[in-house]
């Protein structure tokens, strides 16, 4: 197959041979489960459970809210003792309405319904299941998946992309999950497929993973819509936008979707969710998560229930060899930091990573020293060094005009800067402080027109009751006069 | 955990610092400097230390007068680089104090007062070097026949103590005029290219470098091998000199076609004086040259073609450090004017307009 260049990216250390070679493993029910309402971009779910109450595994948990958000579903059976905040698996550590369920051990489930022939269901009917199903975008990015198969109904579309490219470091459970569970991913890629209404399927893996390329190869044998495609092992490859210009050369607009041009993407591990969701009527309830880094004594890609604790999981993986640097979800390059071991899995974490110094790197910024390396890792076309510069100015229109919006915060700048400046840091904070005034700004406008209105509305009643007035010593002026006329 | 504290991405890295991508440079220009200390003798290495140790101590000073960090500073490389640099274009016999003053304009005014790394506009060691030759022309036009350390012909140890920190007496009957220099007096005399070439100065010995000129630039080959060093271990990349060296061969070989008897032919240029030091490691630095590759060749292309047009008109024999600094007041602009394009975005910034072959299904 043809592939496309695309610019800038980098090669960072693979490091993928810990966790490579370890088959999917089971985890064993942790004590306690906490499930966030919000496992998704979008807002967060309603609970539809009370306290103290017994759930069966699959029962829902809490319902979607509105058109961008994704149901939550007991993972296993149990009983509901808190609902309530609790700590986010997201840097801030704040804490976020969770569900904890005490599993009872018994892992029974609740009446599940089957499709027998997805192929003959509407894709309305798919994407609903789908939506039913609480499945959203597996590969970190955590987007309702069923809003995306929905695209067909704007979009003419014509090719389904399946991210297997897995470009982050450390990550092995998309590459074990295509391996072990190739036949599994080719039916949930060939039932989006219908769903969106396309006749050609990609499944991009990075070159780096001949093995899940070769059984997902033998998976899709003779298969019309499916193959499989090898793409260069290049971070960012798994971006999206970069991942289709790869695939077919068309480059996306700025701030338009892939659908744009005719594709979407979906994650090779939402594809599997999809099959079972569709084939067996099982909602998003585990996922494959890669417990690697340097700090862990015995790295393994863990099948794991949603809700499992961290500390579970790392427990599970024989511990930490020694306190890790940095303790994250996801790969090194866009990972986040997590505040605390006792955080759950959630849906798009794909990784628990706890790294050592020597793998983190950090050192103190110095200034720039302009050495464009910045310049020629970005994938995007930007010159980081000079929106960085802007932004430390204070000036963010500056850096707006050069292309902050445009910044899809790989990383990439910052991996290669011999400065260690905090490149993305000032993008991200810059993006924020750009979008919070764009907030404020809607927000006065929209002050500034209610006030606008009351004042209108007033004056209107002062106006009518003016010419009411009017309107009523005319007519008594009137009656007067009639009435003096009268006796005249 | 030690860090608690939310760290944005990423959270690797490719393990470059600023220290390495200085020390990098310097094992590319050890052998031109072995070679031209072995050539000019003693002096040049006293030459060598006192440039190098003044512009660390300047360095120093300044950093700590501005309040800022000193050993992190100190230590990265670039003044000890500027030093190294900028005592490669001088004359290898110049007194202790052409040294100093150079090395304390570096970093000084040319540097620290910009705000230190990676402010400057200009090339510290070019603008000390532009300085110096405004204001000492005769020192910095003396230059030395080469009095090779093998040949026993040179001042020894202590006797070249007195070239350097001393009164110099011996200097007069060594002096020599460089090979650009020479050409270009007579070709001022109106002496034809070919006589005035004649001698010594064939391309195989601009090549190896036996001939008078700076301390570091008198063997073109050891100075190539430098630059490929740096090219291979992708300190730099090859965007800045070969725009540089085709444009100043290309113009050369034109220029000498048309008249070969008043124009000096691209052997010439690229193999005499600061051409291939200039490209490799003088254009090529990273503060004050562009950040985008075509800008970079825009920019290689104007620093030869400033070389060519200064050589051969202007007042001075040689013009590299005039070329890169006109050059360098340049760099703003080209990137300015030379961004990437950027994903998504047609040249002036505007959102990609979709094809029609797919796209919308309907415009809502
Ligand atoms: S983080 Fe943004 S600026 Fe940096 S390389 Fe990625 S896209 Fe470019
Ligand atoms: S990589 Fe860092 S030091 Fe180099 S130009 Fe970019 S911001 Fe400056």
């Amino acid at each position: 197959m043809k592939l496309f260049r695309i610019r800038g990216g980098v090669h960072p250390e693979e490091r993928k041979e810990a966790t490579a070679q370890r088959p999917i493993e089971a985890v064993p029910l942790p004590a306690l489960l906490r499930i966030p309402l919000q496992q998704h971009i979008g807002a967060p779910a309603e609970p539809v459970v009370r306290m103290g109450e017994r759930v069966l595994k699959g029962q829902l948990l809490a319902n979607s809210q509105g058109m961008i958000s994704a149901p939550v579903h007991a993972p296993t059976s149990g009983r509901i003792v808190r609902i309530g905040g609790y700590t986010a698996p997201h840097p801030s550590g704040l804490p976020v309405r969770t569900i904890t369920l005490e599993p009872d051990g018994k892992d029974q489930w609740i009446g599940l319904e089957g499709v027998d022939d997805p192929f003959a269901l509407e894709p309305e009917a798919i994407s609903a299941r789908v939506a039913a199903a609480g499945i959203v975008g597996m590969g970190g990015a955590t987007f309702p998946a069923a809003v995306k198969l929905n695209l067909r109904r704007r979009y003419r579309l014509r090719l389904l992309v399946i991210n297997g490219a897995e470009c982050e470091p450390y990550l092995t459970c998309d590459d074990r999950l295509m391996q072990e569970q190739a036949a599994e991913v080719v039916d949930g890629i060939r039932i989006m497929a219908h769903a969106l209404g396309v006749t050609r399927a990609l499944v991009a893996i990075e070159d780096n993973k001949p093995r899940a390329q070769e059984a997902m190869r033998m998976a899709c044998q003779g298969d019309p819509v499916v193959s499989v495609a090898g793409v260069p092992t290049r971070y960012p490859m798994g971006s999206e936008k970069h991942l289709v210009q790869a695939l077919t050369g068309l480059e996306t607009p700025a701030r338009g979707l892939t659908a744009d041009i005719g594709v979407v993407v979906h994650n090779a591990a939402t594809a599997f969710a999809v099959h079972e969701a569709i084939r067996f009527g099982k909602p998003l309830l585990e996922r494959v998560v890669t417990v690697s880094g340097g700090a862990v004594r015995t790295p393994r890609n863990l099948r794991t229930l949603l809700g499992t604790p961290v500390e579970h999981l790392l427990k599970l993986c024989g511990g930490t060899t020694a306190e890790p640097e940095r303790l994250l979800s996801g790969g090194p390059m866009m990972g986040q930091v997590l505040p605390s071991v006792r955080v759950p899995v959630v849906k798009g974490c794909n990784g628990i990573l706890a790294l050592t110094p020597d793998e983190v790197r950090s050192e103190r910024a110095m200034p720039c020293i302009r050495c464009a390396s910045c310049v020629g890792a970005c994938p995007c076309g930007l010159v980081p060094l000079e929106m960085a510069a802007y932004i430390r100015a204070g000036d963010l229109e500056g850096a707006a005009r050069f292309g902050l919006a445009d910044c899809i915060a790989c990383g990439s700048c910052s991996y290669v800067c011999p400065s260690r400046i905090p490149l993305v840091q000032y993008f991200n904070h810059a993006k924020g402080e750009v979008a919070a005034r764009e907030r404020a700004r809607v927000k006065q406008e929209e002050t500034r027109r209610l006030a606008a209105q009351k004042s209108e509305r007033l004056e209107r009643m002062a106006q009518a009751k003016r010419e009411a007035l009017a309107r009523r010593k005319a007519e008594m002026a009137a009656r007067k006069q009639a009435e003096a006329e009268a006796r005249a | 955990m030690k860090n608690p504290i939310p760290h944005p991405g990423p959270h690797a890295h490719a393990g470059n610092t600023v220290r390495r991508t200085m020390v990098l440079v310097m094992p590319a220009l050890l052998p031109a400097t072995v070679y031209g200390v072995l050539l000019f003798g003693w002096p040049a290495l006293y030459l060598l230390l006192v440039t190098v140790a003044s512009a660390l101590v300047a360095e120093a000073v300044s950093l700590r007068i501005a309040g800022r960090p000193v050993m992190p500073f100190v230590t990265d490389g670039s003044a000890l680089l500027t030093g190294w640099l900028l005592a490669l274009t001088l004359p290898p016999w110049a007194p202790w104090w052409i040294g100093v003053a150079g090395a304390i304009i570096a970093i000084v005014p040319a540097k620290q007062v910009f705000g230190g790394i990676g402010q400057n506009p200009f090339n510290p060691a070019m603008v000390a070097r532009v300085a110096l030759l405004i204001s000492f022309p005769l020192e910095m036009t003396t230059f030395v026949a080469p009095q090779p350390l093998w040949s026993g012909q040179g001042p020894g140890l202590l006797a070249a103590l007195d070239v350097t920190f001393g009164s110099g007496g011996s200097l007069d009957a060594v002096s020599s005029a460089t090979v650009l220099g020479h050409v270009k007096t007579e070709l001022g005399r109106g002496v034809a290219l070919d006589a005035a070439q004649a001698g010594t100065w064939g391309a195989g010995a601009l090549a190896l470098g036996g001939v008078a000129g700076s301390l570091g630039e008198t063997s073109a080959l050891l100075i190539l091998a430098g630059g490929l060093f740096l090219l291979v271990r992708r300190v730099i990349s090859w965007h800045i000199p070969v725009a540089m060296l085709a444009t100043l061969a290309l113009l050369a070989a034109v220029a000498h076609g048309l008249a070969p008897d008043r124009f000096a032919g691209a052997g010439h240029h690229l193999l005499a004086g600061a051409t291939l030091l200039g490209a490799f490691f003088i254009a090529t630095d990273l503060v004050t040259s562009p950040v985008t590759r075509r800008g970079q060749i825009i920019y290689g292309a104007g620093c030869g073609l400033l070389v060519f047009v200064i050589r051969t008109w202007a007042g001075y024999p040689e013009g590299m450090a005039f070329a890169v600094m006109l050059m360098n007041s340049m760099t703003p602009l080209i990137d300015h004017y030379l961004r990437p394009r950027i994903y998504g975005r047609d040249r002036r910034g505007e959102p990609l307009v979709v094809a029609d072959a797919a796209g919308r299904a309907s415009h809502d």
